[in-house]
């Protein structure tokens, strides 16, 4: 099929949309900007699989869908274990000459709760048992569509409608799940994180996901401006200051090599924190707290990537 | 006239040669006791490349009938096995299959729940998921697991039907059982089961959305249609018993009568147990006494119209459960039975019997003794009793 195309910069991008408008997703929302460009890099030949969560409901209230690929939708926690059967699915008939040969990546996507916490184990399973698949988890950082619960991936002191702020309580006291270093863990050929601020680089690694042969795993940064309590025209904004702050580090593991993406001077942590009305209650030593964890951990991330660089002996 | 090669087999070997025989595409499989000789049977399969399939060895069941899903929607024929804790581990999956309307098959080597635990045989597993809208028959020994396992495929995936079946097979007394059997011939299964068309398959040529999520607006009509259909699926289940007739033989039907012509007391069993009762019934007829056997293969749509016509000459119906129904009156499949007759001209009288709880084994003699009991207590009972218990 012929598509056009617009040129940004030196780049060609489809005017495909095959995440099409008229969902019901929130003013401002980056997780639709994230899945529309993750739509445009992935293309026609997929199938989708997606745990329950903001982008099915906004996407598929029956008799109506914005999906313009196939999709399929079945519950909150088995979205790994549905991409695993697609895709053994598809590959079995070809081989037996029940459909005609053709590359259909299967696709996951799911949020941070579908991913960190309820799907974990299938997501695992999936993972080890060597899908050639990409999972997608869109971390907009809560349970969103159930309205605000934490999960595993809230960040420390965010407040959320399960860990609210009070007397006795900063809001989430645990520190953020680090699922991408997971992912890493169980030896995948492909690791990304990725954040619709940076469109290009999201764009990039979903691709480099879907061609990659076997299980890849891409953790996108999703800004949610209804939970974290921002104007809906900062998500983009927001997303940008995540990374450059190293709150949300841009990198990519290929083949256990890590790579940093964009290595900026990191800018402090308190502005991209008092953007959010999630995080408005913050001492300034809970600040300074938060701040030497996003240090250490970018300084961690750093010397991975020095690690990957440096020659073997 | 019955037809393909006579072997000794055990149950669960000849539901996995059915499988094969089915040319199936995809095997999820989580071990769980009495089930596991079945998916470790596939596995031997795939490996000796006996079996062109995908072998899903996946984490567990939730993930196994979610790797189901998948793999049925994308139109391949898609198998798995579980018992017990596996099934209900998959509960919340279970529905999705069948309002998804994916031609799922499964075996269920049904096992009691915990706690406490007990891998042996009864059918609490199979109570709990008797309304999660998949069509469900049980076997009564290995000969019809081996033929209701390849059968169960012709009718899920019959375009009139599009539900999943779960094949029933008690744990051990049939699952672990070798008996002689007739292993059917490939040609005669190719000539039964035509290759699976899933009319609306997720693939990019022709985009569909699956499992988009129903509005108060319009979840009811779906659900309304969804029973409708599968109500109407009895039509295919009976045109499948008959075409196997046809090419293999044995006549199955939904409901199986022994020595019941006569019969005032009709001795009501479903599973392998139902072996065992037949000799029961046997002895009594011996011995002059009007009694008769009903045995329900076909669970799920409960077929009623032939439920209602086979005891309508019987004053007297005695239910055997292998399930509690904590907090109900009577057995699970007593429940169905009343209410299948309730408003009935000449309502049979009722006893419930419960035993063979976790592997609990019901001799020939229980059966003769809830006869006789039955007969004595049955309209007047207020509670179910229990068989073989130690007070
Ligand atoms: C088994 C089960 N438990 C709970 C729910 C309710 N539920 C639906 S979506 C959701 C939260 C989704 O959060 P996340 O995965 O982070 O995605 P988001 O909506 O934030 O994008 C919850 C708790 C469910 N559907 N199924």
């Amino acid at each position: 099929m012929t598509q056009a195309t617009v040129k940004i910069g030196k780049r060609e991008i489809t005017t495909d949309e095959l995440f099409a408008s008229g969902h019901r997703g929130c003013i401002g929302c980056g997780e639709m900007l994230a899945v529309r460009l993750t739509m445009k890099a992935l293309g026609r030949d997929v199938v989708i699989s997606n745990a329950t969560g903001c982008i099915e409901i906004v996407s598929s209230p029956l008799p109506t869908t914005s999906w313009e690929v196939p999709w399929i939708h079945t519950l909150f926690e088995n979205t790994a274990a549905v991409a695993s059967g697609v895709e053994s699915g598809l590959k079995v008939m070809m081989r037996k000459g029940r459909i005609p040969q053709k590359q259909i990546h299967s696709i996951a996507i799911a949020g941070d709760g579908a991913t960190s916490d309820i799907g974990f184990q299938a997501l695992s399973g999936a993972l080890e048992r060597g899908h050639d698949f990409v999972y997608i988890c869109f971390d907009n950082e809560a349970y969103m569509n159930t309205g605000i619960q934490r999960s595993s991936s809230t960040p420390y002191g965010a407040s959320t409608t399960t860990a609210p702020v009070g007397k006795k309580s900063i809001g989430q006291t645990t520190q953020k799940k680090n699922m991408p270093e997971i992912a890493v863990a169980h030896g995948i050929p492909y690791v990304a994180t990725a954040c619709a601020s940076y469109p290009f680089d999201l764009m990039e690694k979903v691709k480099k996901a879907a061609d990659v042969k076997g299980p890849a795993y891409v953790h996108v940064f999703s800004v949610c401006d209804t939970g974290w309590r921002i104007p809906t025209n900062q998500s983009v904004a927001v997303g940008r200051m995540a990374v450059q702050s190293g709150v949300f580090p841009l990198y990519e593991v290929e083949n256990g090599k890590y790579k940093l993406n964009i290595d900026p001077t990191l800018k402090p942590v308190a502005d991209y924190l008092k953007k959010q009305g999630r995080f408005r209650h913050l001492s300034d030593a809970e600040i300074q707290k938060i701040q030497e964890r996003v240090t250490s951990e970018y300084a961690k991330l750093k010397e991975k990537v020095a690690r990957s660089q440096a020659p073997s002996a | 006239m019955a037809k393909g090669k006579r072997v000794g087999m055990e149950g669960s070997i000849a539901i996995a040669e059915a499988v094969k025989l089915a040319d199936t595409d995809v095997v999820a499989a989580y071990p769980i006791t009495p089930q596991t000789h079945i998916v470790e049977s596939l596995a031997e399969m795939v490996a000796n490349g006996e079996l062109d399939a995908e072998y899903i060895p996946v984490e567990s069941e939730h993930s196994a009938m979610s790797a189901c899903l998948g793999s049925s929607a994308v139109g391949a024929r898609t198998f798995t096995a579980t018992a017990g804790q596996g099934l209900e581990l998959m509960h919340e999956a279970l529905y999705i299959a069948a309002s998804s309307r994916l031609p799922i098959v499964m075996a269920v080597a049904n096992r009691a729940l915990s706690a406490p635990l007990s891998v042996w045989g009864d059918h609490s597993d199979v109570m709990a998921v008797r309304e999660t809208g998949w069509i469900q028959v049980f076997a009564e020994n290995g000969q019809e697991a081996h033929d209701l396992t390849f059968w169960a495929f012709r009718v899920a995936e019959d375009p009139e039907v599009l539900f999943p079946v779960m094949v029933h097979v008690d744990g051990f007394n049939l699952s672990h059982v070798t008996e002689p059997l007739f292993l059917r011939d490939k040609a005669d299964v190719d000539k039964f089961l035509p290759p699976n068309k899933y009319p609306t398959p997720l693939h990019p040529d022709k985009p569909v959305t699956m499992g988009a999520f129903g509005p108060p607006a319009i979840y009811t009509e779906t659900k309304k249609a969804q029973d409708v259909a599968f109500m109407k699926s009895k039509k295919t289940i009976l045109k499948g018993f008959k075409e196997f007739a046809k090419i293999f033989g044995p006549t199955y039907s939904p409901i199986e009568t022994y020595q019941a012509e006569d019969a005032d007391t009709l001795l009501i069993t479903m599973g392998s147990l139902s072996e065992t009762a037949s000799v029961a019934i046997d002895t009594m007829r011996k011995a002059g006494k009007k009694v008769g056997q009903l045995k329900i293969r076909l669970w799920r749509p409960f077929p009623l119209d032939e439920f209602r016509k086979a005891v309508s000459n019987a004053k007297t119906l005695i239910v055997f459960d292998r399930a509690l129904a904590f907090g109900g009156q009577v057995g699970p499949v007593c429940s169905e039975v009343k209410s299948a007759l309730y408003g009935e001209a000449n309502m049979p009288k009722v006893a419930s019997f419960i035993g063979g709880l976790g592997g609990r084994d019901v001799t020939a003699k229980e059966f003769e003794y809830m006869i006789t009991q039955g007969m004595k207590v049955a309209g007047k009972q207020t509670e179910y009793e229990m068989i073989g218990v130690r007070e």
